[in-house]
Parts: structure tokens; C-alpha cells; sequence
């Protein structure tokens, strides 16, 4: 397998040093690394998926507007950094893998390398305690 | 493919009684190829020595820059074959969001640093930003790929007749790993290493030392020879000495480290002067 871009690299070190949730994607979406405080509200630990292809985890979870409607993949705001590589923002509802319904707020923003290489996104989110 | 070792410290040049045996100066490494092609992979303090012993009729020479920290261009404006006029030189570096790589060799390359301009130069100058990550060079495919050290930095592979040199002279693989090596996926400079016939690698600390200068982006001569067994490669060369590092204490954490993890590869220290034809 060969090696991750180094700004990724960097970034899922960050990420295990946070003790936000973060969720980092390739540049088609492919989920690469996803940290602990991440598999909380997932509800799943990133030992057990391993990195993940974008249709499944965009799915996986259910997504869905407050009164139940789903969105779809390409609504939520990571896929959107990913497609449109522009920051994005949306709170809205996820069924996490152990059960639990949870709202969730996440920011979005794509990973520019320098010489504007494009190498991925970063999810950054919380649960909405209401 | 010839390698010789020009200069083999980092950070700072440091001559004397101390560091005869490894070398006082900063960086600087030659290639050559079967065919004649000349790279030259930095240009610390090391290159001035270079200079002296170009061929007089040299018509070209590619520099290879892995980043502009002092130490790796110092001995740029003292390399003899940018005095003569018509030597086509290609710099290489890796590229900024903000500068040109012409503009911040520059920052050094002009008054008050420096009494010359680079636009003074009687040579014809080209410049090259990395990425892109393959660049061919006469018979060498050069492969460059950014790295963990402060600052845009690359490291390079070399490849011509199915072998491979890798240089990477400043490089901090275990910055933020909890245990290290790590995986080869998620590892810096991997992919550049992998399987290597040679290595050249910072190897700058002791491991206490790497302790107490986490983040300045460079490896302990432990994590090197760990970094090298993750990439399977067949010899490491320890590089970019630290200036504090006396030939004694040198030889005492070689023999320290090589006797407590017994690596599997050859392990050659890198010494000034010191000439490599590598697979052989």
C-alpha cells in the first residue's frame, strides 16, 4: 500500500492528538482515518472499519434532516468540501452504530497542499446536546 | 551510480579537531550516473569543495534542493561552476504559496547576506518548483515527494538501471506518532525509501536527545535505522550529523544503537569524503 499524502499524514496526527472529532477523507471521499473522540459518536471504533469507500460511509449513518428526512451523500457537507472544495457546514441527525440517534453539527474544508494539490477533506464535529 | 558525500552535517557548519573524521560541512551530496549525468543534492557548505572539482568543460549541473534552510544552501554561491559563463544550471526546490523559488534563494542571494545577486551570475539559470513529483534528468528518473520537516521540504529518490538512491537529509517520520515506526501508509517519506538500494538519512539525535527536540524535524539515529527497516532497504547511510557531535560520540552511538537493534541492512556512517557506488 503506498504512503498517504503528507499533508494527510499530518493531519491524522493532529487528529489523534485532538480531543475533537475528526474525520478525514481522500480526494474521492474515501474515508482514511476517523479518531477516537470520532468513534464516540459513531458509535464504531476506526480499528474495526479500517478506511472506508465513500458510498458506504456516507450511508452508513443514515443521515437525516431533523424531522427524519434523509439527505442524501452528496448534500452532506464533507462530501460537498470534497466535491466543490469549499468549506461547508450543516447540523442534522445521524443513527450511530451503537444504537443511538444523535444531532450532530460538523464543518467541512478541503485540504489544499502546496502547489495547490488537492489531497483530501477534514470533518470536524460535535454532538448537539439539547 | 556514483554517490559522493560532500558534507554530511546538519544544521550548522562545524570544523575542528572534533569532526575531522565525519566532516564539518553542511549537506551536499553528488550523483553520477553511468552516463555522466551530475545531480547535486544540496548545496550546504560541502558544495564549495564540489566546486573544486568539476570537470572544466562541465556544460550542465542540476541542483537539487530539498529545502532552503541555511545549512542546505550556503555553499551555493561558492560552487566554482556558477563563475563560468555559459554552465547551464538547473535548481530545483520545492515550491511556496507565496515566493518563487528564485525569489527566496534571493533572501540570501543578494546584499546585505550576500555581496552577489543570483541575476549577477554569469551562468544561464533555470528554476524548477516541486511538485511535479517525477522529473527525468538525463539517465536518472528523480522522484520528489514533500516530507515532515518544518518548512516546504522534499525528499528525493534516484533511479536509473533498476536501482534507487533516496535522500532525505531533514525528516521527522515520528513527529506526532505515539509508538514509531509506524505503519508504512502513514508513514513520511515511505514511498521514497521503500526498498532503496541506498539510504541517505538524517540521523541527527540520540534518542534522549530527540526527547528534548520534538518538532525541530529530525529523527534520532534510532528512529532512522527503524524508519530504514520499515522501507526495507539494503544500505542507510547516517547523515546530517548534529554540530555538537563530536567523531567520538558519533561512533559511540553507532555502536550503541547497531549493537541494541541489529539491523538487518548495512548501516554505513556518513563520513565526508566518503564514495558510494551504489548496489555494488
Amino acid at each position: 500500500m503506498s504512503q498517504q499524502e503528507i499533508e494527510v499524514i499530518l493531519s491524522r496526527h493532529l487528529a489523534e492528538h485532538l480531543a475533537m472529532p475528526i474525520f478525514i477523507v481522500d480526494p474521492d471521499g474515501n474515508m482514511l482515518f476517523y479518531n477516537e473522540p470520532a468513534e464516540a459518536i459513531m458509535g464504531i471504533r476506526y480499528q474495526e472499519t479500517g478506511s472506508m469507500p465513500a458510498h458506504e460511509w456516507s450511508t452508513l449513518f443514515q443521515p437525516t434532516e431533523q424531522d427524519g428526512t434523509p439527505i442524501r451523500p452528496e448534500e452532506l457537507p464533507l462530501m460537498l468540501a470534497t466535491m466543490k472544495r469549499h468549506p461547508a457546514h450543516r447540523r442534522f441527525w445521524i443513527h450511530s452504530l451503537d444504537g443511538a440517534q444523535r444531532q450532530i453539527e460538523l464543518t467541512a474544508f478541503p485540504l489544499i497542499g502546496q502547489a495547490e494539490r488537492y489531497v483530501g477533506a477534514i470533518a470536524i464535529f460535535w454532538e448537539i446536546a439539547e | 551510480m556514483k554517490a559522493t558525500l560532500w558534507g554530511t552535517r546538519g544544521s550548522l557548519a562545524s570544523p575542528g579537531p572534533d569532526t575531522v573524521r565525519y566532516g564539518g560541512n553542511t549537506s551536499c551530496v553528488s550523483v553520477v550516473g553511468s552516463q555522466g549525468t551530475l545531480l547535486v543534492l544540496d548545496a550546504g557548505t560541502g558544495m564549495r569543495c564540489l566546486g573544486l572539482d568539476m570537470p572544466p568543460d562541465l556544460r550542465r549541473v542540476d541542483i537539487l534542493l530539498t529545502q532552503l534552510h541555511m545549512d542546505h544552501i550556503q555553499g551555493l554561491p561558492f560552487f566554482a561552476p556558477l563563475r563560468r559563463p555559459g554552465v547551464e544550471v538547473h535548481i530545483y526546490g520545492p515550491a511556496s504559496t507565496t515566493l518563487t523559488l528564485r525569489s527566496r534563494l534571493m533572501r540570501y542571494l543578494s546584499p546585505p547576506l550576500f555581496p552577489v545577486s543570483l541575476r549577477e551570475l554569469p551562468v544561464e539559470l533555470h528554476y524548477h518548483e516541486l511538485p511535479p513529483d517525477i522529473v527525468e534528468i538525463g539517465e536518472f528518473t528523480v522522484k520528489a515527494q514533500l516530507i515532515i520537516h518544518p518548512n516546504p521540504t522534499v525528499g528525493y529518490r534516484i533511479e536509473s538501471e533498476r536501482l534507487a538512491l533516496t535522500y532525505i537529509p531533514d525528516h521527522e517520520p515520528a513527529l506526532g506518532v505515539f509508538t514509531f515506526p509506524h505503519s508504512k501508509e502513514w508513514t513520511s517519506g515511505f514511498d521514497l525509501a521503500e526498498g532503496a538500494d541506498l539510504l541517505i538519512h538524517d540521523s541527527q539525535y540520540t534518542t534522549e536527545e530527540y526527547r528534548n527536540r520534538v518538532g525541530f524535524g529530525h529523527s534520532s539515529l534510532e528512529q532512522a535505522l527503524g524508519f530504514a527497516k520499515l522501507a526495507e532497504v539494503k544500505e542507510l547511510i547516517t547523515f546530517h550529523h548534529d554540530p555538537s557531535h563530536s567523531d567520538e560520540m558519533i561512533d559511540r552511538m553507532l555502536a550503541e544503537s547497531l549493537g541494541e537493534l541489529r539491523p538487518d541492512f548495512k548501516v554505513t556512517p556518513g563520513m565526508e569524503g566518503l564514495e558510494i557506488v551504489v548496489g555494488s
